[in-house]
């Protein structure tokens, strides 16, 4: 893929962020925060990449963290943010859930 | 496989990411939305492990760090009050930094040994990533110190930190260029982390608690941008695509948030606001608060046809949502009318008094944003605050030299009595004194806001 076209990709992802959350209500501003923090977590993909690749102990070792952190970047984000939009549902619930 | 495969998976990814963020428009959508974005991202990690540039021995690696990372973190993820949100999310938000910085790292070992030519936009991209990978990190760890009250929440400042701050952001410059213009050395490389990690922590220090919210916002936008940039470096479009995103939405919240503060993002990153609070004083001189009991205030409540409840950071604290809910089902019992009025501000995180009222079961149509419910204030009884302060501060709207002057505020000395419930006179996160308290439609109940709200809930049964 050619420089250019990547940073089409990019540029053309930060304007959809622009447009597609700007019209968030602010009731929903915790979870979503939560969400896109859960998205950025999609530097496993780049944490499995260069641990997939890497030939030496070092960068055995620092690829193995950043496969770890991106893990529980992306499950726990997922789950915390899934745990607060569970607490929007409408109907009255049993106490302590 | 076939390895055309692996991008038309990422683009699916894309399309999940971003329908997600649409679905999160609505609270009836919100779930679903949460859940598409999981499922896109399982495929954009799947369908790695087919990349033609993994090798198989490293295989074992890879599943024994995803093993340790889902060992570390379904569990606390799951059990973390909603009260430890705001914490867990920068925590997460500072996992997400360190391993953009890890991945650059990675790849800038294995490019200069390599030693192969390395053209100049992936080498800017990487040290780009590094860098701000390494102060979402620090910063975010910082954060979580904070909001957890592992360190102090006041902002921690010394002389001269100005002048510190410039030298480390001007070492970072330096290294920077070095290791582009001059040569791409490891041991740059490793220099550069070190001071953009204490760079990270010596943003964050100087910021106080109730900045927080900013903070951990512009943080997560940070965490994004460097996973955007790390996907110049691994050509990667998933990275960018998701990375890209993140960076918009963390700068959009961010200048939302400043914004309701009418504040400058300069002001509160540099500002120090919280500092400050020497400059108060001489309000307080002189006037005299309306101390009531529990008992008199539940007298109040008996008298009133409508309540509007403004909860605050110290509901939060206190965990006094549960009760705060009680107390609306008992008022609503005699027929009150009751609202809720959400300070755009109020908690340490945008909409973290929805999430923790939507906790407790409140329904999320009684909640009312503050332009919606400032009008209100006048035709009702009862403004009864639990544990806010600076949002119900009138100085914003009337004194000119206040640090907030400008800031909306809900007009709560406008309803007709005014309930302030608060464990001392101390001031707010901006150190700042609040007049309301000495108006004579406000009455006071000193305490924790749980404590006096379930003291409230048995007296009310009492008259």
């Amino acid at each position: 893929m050619t420089l250019l076209a990547l940073f089409t990709v990019f540029v053309l992802a930060v304007f959809v962020g622009l447009e597609v959350i700007a019209k968030v209500p602010q009731t929903l501003h915790t979870p979503l925060m939560s969400a896109t923090n859960a998205i950025h977590g999609v530097i496993l993909v780049g944490g499995i990449l260069v641990l997939g690749s890497a030939d030496s102990l070092a960068a055995h070792l620092l690829g193995f963290a950043a496969v770890a952190f991106g893990t529980m970047n992306v499950l726990g984000g997922f789950i915390v943010t899934d745990r607060m939009l569970e607490m929007f549902r409408k109907k009255p619930r049993s106490k302590g859930g | 496989m076939n390895q055309n495969w692996i991008p038309v998976g990422y683009l699916l990814a894309a399309i999940s990411f971003i329908l997600a963020l649409k679905l999160m428009k609505s609270p009836v959508t919100a779930r679903h939305g949460n859940w598409l974005a999981a499922g896109g991202m399982f495929i954009a990690i799947a369908l790695t492990f087919f990349d033609e540039g993994i090798a198989r021995e490293n295989f074992g690696w890879i599943i024994g760090a995803i093993l340790v990372g889902a060992a570390l973190s379904i569990l606390p993820s799951r059990s973390v009050p909603m009260t430890g949100m705001p914490q867990m999310v920068a925590l997460l938000n500072g996992l997400g930094g360190g391993a953009v910085a890890l991945v650059s790292l990675v790849e800038f070992i294995r490019q200069s040994s390599i030693g192969a030519d390395w053209p100049i936009v992936p080498l800017v991209t990487t040290v780009l990533s590094a860098i701000i990978g390494c102060i979402s990190f620090a910063g975010s760890l910082i954060a979580f110190g904070k909001l957890q009250e592992v360190l102090p929440s006041r902002a921690i400042v010394f002389p001269g930190q100005k002048a510190v701050n410039l030298v480390l952001l001007a070492s970072v410059a330096a290294l920077a260029v070095l290791i582009v213009a001059g040569k791409p050395l490891v041991v740059l490389f490793a220099a550069l982390v070190v001071v953009s990690l204490i760079v990270g922590v010596s943003i964050v220090i100087p910021i106080g608690g109730a900045d927080m919210p900013v903070v951990i916002s512009l943080l997560n936008s940070f965490t994004g941008t460097a996973a955007g940039l790390a996907g110049f470096v691994l050509a990667n479009t998933a990275l960018l695509i998701g990375g890209g995103l993140v960076g918009a939405s963390g700068l959009i919240l961010t200048i939302e948030m400043c914004r309701a503060m009418n504040r400058s993002l300069e002001n509160v990153i540099f500002g120090a606001f919280g500092a400050q609070s020497a400059a108060a004083g001489s309000l307080a001189e002189g006037k005299t608060v309306r101390n009531y009991s529990v008992e008199d205030a539940a007298i109040i409540f008996s008298n009133a046809d409508s309540v509007i409840i403004v909860p605050g950071y110290g509901m939060a604290v206190a965990q006094a949502q549960h009760v705060l809910k009680e107390l609306m089902t008992k008022l609503q019992a005699r027929g009150i009318d009751v609202k809720f009025a959400i300070h755009p501000v109020a908690g340490r995180m945008p909409g973290h008094m929805n999430v923790l009222l939507a906790e407790a079961d409140v329904p999320y149509e009684l909640l009312y944003d503050l332009d919606d419910i400032n009008t209100m204030f006048p035709e009702t009884d009862v403004a009864l605050v639990v544990g806010a302060n600076d949002v119900v501060n009138p100085a914003a709207r009337s004194d000119p030299s206040s640090q907030i002057y400008g800031m909306p505020i809900l007009d709560v000395d406008k309803a007709k009595t005014c309930i302030v419930i608060k464990r001392s006179m101390n001031t707010g996160f901006a150190g700042i004194e609040n007049e309301l308290f000495y108006l004579p439609n406000t009455v006071m109940v000193f305490g924790d806001a749980k404590g006096v709200i379930a003291k409230l809930n048995t007296a009310i049964d009492s008259y």
